[in-house]
């Protein structure tokens, strides 16, 4: 029997079902990111002062075993990488987007997903970050016809990283692999030099 | 005196590995990664749209999660973040670390910090309407299928944060 990924598809599973997947899939994430230290702010923010770069550590090996494993499914014919979502890009608009996102992401010492966790264990703060963020959309909402045109500025399409290096696929894995391997190391001796300076 | 002391940590790593199997498992299911500020985005048209019908359809903005047949509210990212804070709220009492508190560093009030996780937030809002995503939607799901637009988000986030850390050192240590 031929079954290829996304099941959502090839079995056609009902709505239901996907939301209740949705839900799980939540409270698994939701998890993680509280046992990782990623409910409090000042632990988070910790990677931009060098003392704590579990951000980094977590952000990376998250991209990379699921890089990995996207790219064997795919190889193997179990994953049809054609039917999965790929983000556009917009290359100044994000850029830019996501310059700004830094600034709000220290400021906040959150991002939109964790300052949920922050909220449910009972940090304050975090509700100032959620009443931000509500306040920040309607201000795009107001603003936004004036900014339609830098918005979808510079789209290059929902194309893949390795046909913008014109690469095989598997090699551009590889070749991050290689350098998240180096990325960690490095980060782990950062992380020795400022905590053995404050301590 | 005893007090009670909050379980560790988990290890980065593994919550790393754990997270990217869960972003398969989710690309393999739904064929979609995980996301966070979607379901902002629905909730928030969802809100405005209860309070004020018709300036929520007049704005481009918000109308777009309000003209499907279903609710704004029974959507898949919107499901999935109401897991996040159910799964964060089960896991912050387990491991003892639920408390109401205000996250600071000792050299600031409590009202400078308020104020600027306001202000921090809204600058994220903003800006991930125009990058298409947050860390979760664009940085992490995004950088696993290997969009081009995932990781010159990612590696922005870390310039922009980088390059505030130091002005903003004092809320933090």
């Amino acid at each position: 029997m031929e079954l290829v990924a996304p099941l959502k598809y090839s079995m056609q599973i009902p709505e239901v079902t996907l939301l209740l997947f949705a839900l799980l899939t939540g409270i698994a994430f939701g998890i993680f990111l509280e046992k990782a230290g990623f409910g409090n702010a000042r632990k988070l923010v910790q990677q931009f002062y060098f003392t704590d770069m579990r951000m980094f550590k977590v952000l990376f090996s998250a991209i990379v075993t699921a890089m990995v494993g996207i790219y064997w499914l795919s190889y193997l014919g179990w994953l049809d990488i054609t039917q999965i979502y790929i983000n556009g890009t917009y290359i100044w608009p994000q850029v830019i987007g996501g310059i700004v996102f830094g600034f709000g992401f220290v400021m906040c010492g959150l991002c939109p997903g964790t300052s949920c966790v922050a909220v449910f264990t009972g940090k304050l703060d975090a509700l100032a970050v959620f009443a931000g963020i509500f306040t920040g959309l309607i201000l795009f909402a107001e603003v936004e016809p004036h900014l339609a045109g830098f918005i979808s500025y510079s789209s290059i399409g929902d194309i893949s990283l390795y046909e913008v290096f014109n690469m095989e696929y598997g090699m551009l894995t590889f070749l991050i692999i290689l350098v998240a391997l180096a990325a960690f190391w490095f980060a782990g001796r950062v992380e020795e030099r400022y905590s053995r300076k404050t301590s | 005196m005893k007090i009670k002391q909050a379980y560790p940590y988990w290890n980065p790593y593994i919550v790393g590995v754990g997270i990217g199997l869960l972003i398969i498992l989710s690309f393999v299911v739904t064929g979609r990664g995980l996301g966070a500020i979607g379901a902002f985005n629905g909730v928030m048209a969802s809100l405005v749209h209860a309070i004020a019908p018709e300036y929520a359809l007049s704005k481009a903005a918000f109308s777009g999660y309000l003209s499907g047949v279903d609710h704004p509210l029974r959507d898949w990212v919107v499901i999935e973040i109401a897991g996040v804070c159910v799964g964060g709220l089960i896991s912050g009492v387990v491991s003892g670390r639920f408390k109401f508190e205000v996250i600071k560093g000792p050299g600031i009030s409590k009202v400078t910090r308020l104020l600027f996780a306001f202000s921090g937030g809204l600058l994220m809002a903003f800006a991930a309407k125009f990058t298409r995503g947050c860390t979760s939607g664009l940085a992490l799901s995004g950088g696993s299928v290997l969009s081009p637009g995932a990781w010159l988000f990612m590696i922005s986030v870390f310039i922009g944060g980088y390059s505030v850390a130091f002005l903003m050192r004092k809320l933090w240590n």
